[in-house]
């Protein structure tokens, strides 16, 4: 029982991360009909970049805000340069372009950074919570990561639904051409989008590499997982990747804590190949006539 | 060559095909130990590349699961050859690697019929993700991290005999990889490109070009696909068997993702569709490492750093080609040949100087653009337009 529990748990505190992963996703594909598979490579980076700025000055506050605002500025400058010259030129180069990306980030932080394994600071403790006596899997770590990325959600959610730069993001990923015509800068929101993506996707990597060991790959199974958790929720919906993130945290937590820890790239394999099977446009996507 | 000759594209790469093992049989007697190793590694890379270009290229599925699928090629040939006493004919070892990897495509292709860019992307990355884990998992039977070993069987003597009769050297077990090496590679290439130049492969390009109009005029689209995708498995599975022998080993390691992405960067940098395009990115990429490590050194990195050095050169190349040159080198050299033509001066000029398997290559003449776009439309999809009407 008390192993259950522990599994939910922390499949809950991953699937927090997932979500966060699958949101930076879908807002890029929303914007830009593009799956960033370059998107944790961005993150990476960003970490690599924190925990330089940590060692630096010892201050871990100090690191998370020099990931979050290079995660800004990173996928700004991608978008700008590079992303923006084979959107809507047919699906194959986007994606070829977004792992080629994933090529480059990947080599250049191991030459800048070192290829070596080193450790990131926890904001936190890593140990659990006593409650009743008994230590229970959640940890202020935990507690944290989940908090942050509600926060974040929750000012997509204000910035999207509340502001008028939101109203425009949206009219920009929703009709190009005629909001263009009532006078949005389609481009610069576009920019905007990626940026904002990148935002959320360098939190993801921050939240994973609290505690635990960095390395230019730690990344890499993550942008299998935030890309089934995307399309678990449906790539249109924000809300669905959420909730995709969370069920494939839980669901990934209880493969690896009783079937065994190799085998969860292959469940999210399973569940993606069930998922686009049974409901090619997601669980929770609106609308059912989309191909994929 | 007479007209007579080149009619017929089953005899033109029959042709380029003898011209091809001549060479091969050439240049593996002129070069050392090491080249032959290399070479034989560049095959392996070129016949999964050859598979991969025909799948993205002409029918238009983008498969990131190439290294998972040679993987799958090798650990069969691991476990046909566990020892010195297996004793099972290397022939058998390649047909049962590729049929089992042929057998896993199907059920793949299957899969992934239904699926269209990032969606085939993302999921056949998934794979190339969980078949190393497979391995991990199941140590007993697959060796864990450290992999299984592969033991080569002894060459046979006909073979021995004829390499000390054609070059006076005694066959070492290196040469005799990288020989059977390249002549898989030549057998493929030759099916590969009677299958693209015949019905099966005007099939694959109408559904790569038009889904609907291809089942307009009665081609199941299902099949065609789930066919492309077969063919291109099996050629993965033959180019893991062949790693396996020429590395010794089949190891989860080597099988990751950074297999699958180079296999990605060959095809794009060969200019998807092209075969002859598949080798010659093959080739660049085999020998980049050494090349690009090496100015690393001498720029004053460190061994490490100089080490990424070649993946970081691969990366970019494949940004530059898809931003500045779609076609890839294929390409480049099509529009070269093109505007050689219309100055009026012979394209023979140009042709006596490329390598002999650049033949097999134009595939795919007519199609400039390899990736047939769709046509142009607005960004959101007719779906999100419906749903808020």
């Amino acid at each position: 029982m008390q192993q259950l529990v522990n599994t939910a748990l922390g499949g809950l505190v991953q699937g927090m991360v997932f979500a966060a992963f699958a949101l930076a996703l879908v807002l890029i594909w929303r914007s830009t009909r593009v799956v960033n598979f370059a998107q944790a490579p961005m993150a990476m980076v960003t970490t690599f970049i924190a925990l330089s700025v940590i060692d630096a000055t010892g201050s871990y506050w100090l690191g998370f805000a020099a990931a979050l605002a290079s995660g800004l500025l990173l996928g700004a400058v991608i978008e700008r340069g590079v992303v923006q010259h084979v959107v809507g030129k047919g699906e194959l180069n986007a994606v070829i372009l977004t792992l080629g990306l994933f090529i480059v980030l990947h080599a250049g932080a191991a030459v800048v950074f070192g290829n070596e394994f080193r450790s990131f600071p926890a904001p936190f403790g890593v140990r659990g919570i006593e409650v009743g006596g008994q230590s229970v899997a959640l940890t202020t770590s935990g507690l944290f990561t989940i908090g942050a990325v509600l926060v974040v959600m929750g000012l997509l959610v204000v910035l999207f639904r509340f502001t008028d730069v939101g109203l425009r993001m949206r009219a920009a990923a929703f009709n190009p051409e005629v909001a263009r015509l009532l006078g949005v800068r389609v481009a610069r929101m576009t920019t905007l989008g990626w940026a904002l993506a990148s935002l959320v996707g360098s939190l993801a990597g921050l939240l994973i590499a609290g505690g635990s060991l960095v390395h230019p790959s730690y990344m890499d199974s993550v942008v299998v997982l935030g890309f089934v958790a995307a399309v678990l929720g449906g790539l249109e919906s924000p809300a669905g990747a959420v909730v995709g993130g969370l069920l494939l945290g839980v669901a990934l937590s209880f493969v690896s804590g009783y079937l065994g820890s190799q085998l969860v790239a292959l469940a999210a394999l399973v569940i993606l190949a069930v998922v686009l099977a049974v409901r090619p446009g997601g669980l929770f996507a609106p609308t059912v006539a989309r191909r994929v | 060559m007479p007209q007579f000759l080149t009619a017929h594209p089953l005899v033109r790469h029959l042709l380029v095909a003898a011209l091809g093992m001549v060479v091969v049989v050439t240049v593996l007697g002129a070069v050392g130990e090491f080249r032959r190793f290399q070479l034989a590694e560049m095959a392996s890379l070129g016949i999964a590349a050859g598979g991969l270009t025909v799948l993205t290229g002409i029918n238009g599925q983008l498969s990131l699961g190439h290294g998972a699928l040679m993987a799958i090629g090798a650990y069969t040939t691991a476990l046909l050859l566990p020892d010195r006493d297996a004793g099972t004919p290397l022939l058998l070892v390649l047909l049962a690697a590729v049929a089992v990897t042929a057998l896993v495509g199907v059920v793949l292709g299957a899969a992934a019929a239904r699926l269209h860019g990032p969606y085939l992307a993302g999921a056949t990355l998934a794979l190339a993700i969980a078949v190393p884990g497979i391995a991990l998992h199941f140590k007993g039977t697959l060796g864990g991290e450290q992999g299984l070993r592969v033991v080569m069987p002894r060459p046979p003597t006909w073979a021995e005999d004829a390499t000390w009769f054609l070059t006076a050297q005694e066959l070492t077990s290196t040469g005799w990889i990288a020989f059977i090496a390249w002549t898989t590679l030549i057998v493929t290439y030759v099916l590969l490109a009677s299958l693209t130049s015949g019905r099966v492969g005007r099939r694959w390009r109408a559904v790569r070009d038009d889904e609907i109009a291809a089942q307009l005029v009665g081609i199941d689209v299902g099949r065609a696909r789930i066919s492309a995708f077969t063919v291109s498995a099996a050629a993965a599975g033959a180019a893991g068997c062949l790693l396996a022998l020429v590395v010794r080993l089949s190891a989860p390691g080597s099988f990751g993702l950074v297999l699958s992405l180079t296999l990605l960067a060959v095809v794009v940098l060969g200019g998807l569709g092209s075969l002859a395009g598949a080798l010659l990115g093959a080739g660049l990429l085999t020998f980049l490492p050494q090349v690009a490590t090496q100015v690393g050194r001498d720029a004053g990195l460190s061994d490490i750093q100089a080490a990424e050095l070649a993946p970081l050169v691969q990366g970019v190349v494949m940004v530059l080609v898809i931003l500045l040159a779609p076609g890839g080198l294929a390409g480049a050299w099509r529009g070269a040949r093109a505007r050689l033509r219309k100055r009026g001066r012979t394209p023979g000029l140009a042709l006596a100087g490329a390598a002999p398997t650049e033949a097999l290559g134009p595939v795919d003449i007519d199609a400039t653009d390899p990736f047939p776009a769709e046509p142009a439309r607005p960004v959101p999809s007719e779906s999100t337009k419906g749903a808020r009407p």
